[in-house]
């Protein structure tokens, strides 16, 4: 039975991928199980300068799903490259997916440029969807024009494959996909999270100190999945499934709709065992259906 | 960290909308007093931290207020229901800070995590003072257990119906108990409270809203002196000098 995937290159001995933000920077989990077990690890997103992100409360929970207003907590692009990669290397050996976002243009490059050249690190996620932080993030991944020159500016200086992580909240994903594709993006990540709210009704409140955050879980998976289908059928670049994933039947049917690889989000933080679980599950549920090669389901449908 | 399946082995209203539930399974997980357990409720996407009230190697308890959806789907559970908890989160109380004696002051279900602290410190042969502070009799919980493993106690309520009338700070002045450390775990003005009026060195149990619990999300990271902490992972025990209030 083959589980093993290629992403420009790149191989995974299995599709599952916990998503950006949902697993730390990988060591957080080292000492709860064997990291190797997964194909691959997107980090937590990182910027050039460090950040604390946005004030708590920032996280609220709503039916069968979760919004977060974390904003990009983390240590900056030196640290993750000097400390937290070389560290994470030191027990696990598969793919290494640094997740990198912005405030301009040529932070993006900077950091892309940087990451591109550390060893350690196997593929670029450029994150031009996060909901989270004002004047960055979504606000360059809702414009084709914003996205595509990104994407070419950080292809221009990078070696390694680069997917450019979208945000569903746009009128017409495939328009940006498309507009990425041409400017070069190695693959694509879709998706990041919805916008959304959550109001304390006693208080009379947004329940999030950001007032809105980024809505992920699994209610989110139906539009994940139709975005990811819709842009599969219009593009030629791989794309990593993302959004609402739970089971190891949810990567069989983000796979099917065209994704090449999925990654786990949410469902790590209510049981950070989750994609350990999926990758264990993977084969049981190949075999029931009948799938002896899972690169045969891509894009089936 | 674990996760497993536990029984329930009773759950029983111990207060106003306050339940003790008793689990039984694996506890190997929880080291110190403080910690906590994440507990999954059928119907909700993320899990309730609950504090480890007390343990032995067989079985644990929480304490819960009913203060939302998930809480309440909580109390109607019966015994012999199972539980899928994440257990031994969180790093706990240090009961080694503590020389001789300590103070412990406590906030509504804040009694709960420095229960099994109190124990400790006093099975280690050190004077324990507990002054706990409750809005009203009705809500006091764990009074009489402090009282019993032989903890001096001292309680205050709001309305005056239990012990002191007043808050925690208050009960603390009336009784003027002699420690070298402290310990605070209640609502964040208490705490606030106790941490800046009390000479000498001490620790506190932050609250935040939380999402993974296990320090992954990085969703509940508060401010402190030394830096940026998650509260689940590199907390909820800060010491007082970290905490910026």
């Amino acid at each position: 039975m083959v589980t093993a995937v290629d992403l420009c290159g790149v191989r995974l001995a299995n599709p599952v991928i916990p998503a950006s933000g949902t697993f730390g920077f990988g060591l957080e989990m080292a000492g709860e199980y064997d990291l190797n077990v997964l194909g691959g690890i997107s980090l937590k997103g990182s910027t050039r300068e460090p950040r604390f992100g946005n004030e708590c409360p920032r996280i609220a929970e709503t039916p069968d799903g979760m919004l977060n207003s974390v904003g990009l907590q983390n240590p900056g692009i030196d640290a993750l490259l000097n400390d937290k990669v070389p560290a994470l290397r030191k027990v696990y050996s598969g793919v290494v997916i640094a997740n990198i976002s912005g405030f301009s243009l040529d932070d993006y490059v900077y950091c892309c440029a940087l990451a591109d050249k550390c060893q350690d690190i196997d593929i670029l996620e450029v994150n031009v969807s996060c909901p989270n932080v004002h004047g960055g993030g979504m606000a360059f991944g809702t414009s084709a024009c914003a996205a595509a020159e990104i994407t070419a500016a950080v292809k221009a200086v990078c070696t390694k494959p680069v997917f450019v992580k979208l945000s569903p909240n746009v009128t017409d994903i495939v328009s940006i996909a498309k507009a990425c594709e041409e400017a070069g993006a190695d693959g694509l990540t879709l998706v990041n999270t919805l916008l959304g709210m959550r109001i304390d009704i006693n208080r009379r409140v947004p329940i999030l100190a950001n007032r809105y955050g980024g809505f992920s879980g699994r209610a989110i998976f139906p539009v994940a999945l139709r975005m990811v289908n819709q842009v599969a059928r219009a593009c030629s670049i791989p794309i990593m499934g993302c959004g609402g994933v739970s089971s190891a039947s949810d990567v069989i049917e983000m796979m099917m709709a065209g994704a090449t690889a999925v990654q786990v989000g949410a469902e790590n933080l209510r049981n950070p065992f989750a994609s350990k679980e999926i990758v264990e599950e993977l084969p049981k549920i190949m075999q029931k259906l009948g799938i002896e090669d899972i690169n045969e389901i891509i894009g089936a449908v | 960290m674990e996760k497993a399946l536990y029984t329930i082995i009773s759950n029983e209203l111990i207060a106003d909308k306050t339940y003790r539930m008793r689990l039984a399974g694996p506890t190997g997980s929880l080291k110190r007093a403080g910690q906590f357990v994440n507990v999954a409720v059928d119907g909700f996407f993320l899990r309730r931290p609950l504090a480890a009230q007390e343990w032995d190697p067989e079985s644990l308890a929480v304490i819960y207020k009913v203060v939302g959806q998930g809480t309440e789907v909580m109390s109607g559970m019966q015994p012999g229901q199972g539980l899928e908890l994440l257990c031994g989160l969180g790093n706990g109380f240090d009961a080694g800070a503590c020389r001789h004696s300590a103070l412990i002051a406590c906030g509504g279900l804040g009694a709960s995590p420095v229960f099994s602290l109190a124990k400790e410190l006093i099975d280690a042969g050190k004077k324990v003072c507990v002054v706990m502070g409750f809005n009203t009799a009705a809500d006091a919980v764990l009074v009489d257990e402090f009282k019993a493993m032989g903890a001096e106690v001292h309680v205050a309520t709001l309305d005056g119906s239990l012990g002191v009338k007043g808050f925690v700070t208050d009960a603390i002045k009336a009784a003027q108990p002699q420690f070298d450390y402290f310990y605070t775990c209640g609502p964040a003005p208490m705490m606030k409270a106790v941490c800046t009026s009390l000479e000498g060195p001490g620790e506190a149990s932050l609250e935040e809203r939380m999402g993974c619990g296990c320090g992954i999300c990085y969703g509940c990271t508060c401010h402190t002196n030394s830096g940026a902490k998650r509260v689940c992972a590199d907390g909820p025990v800060f010491k007082k000098e970290d905490i910026i209030w």
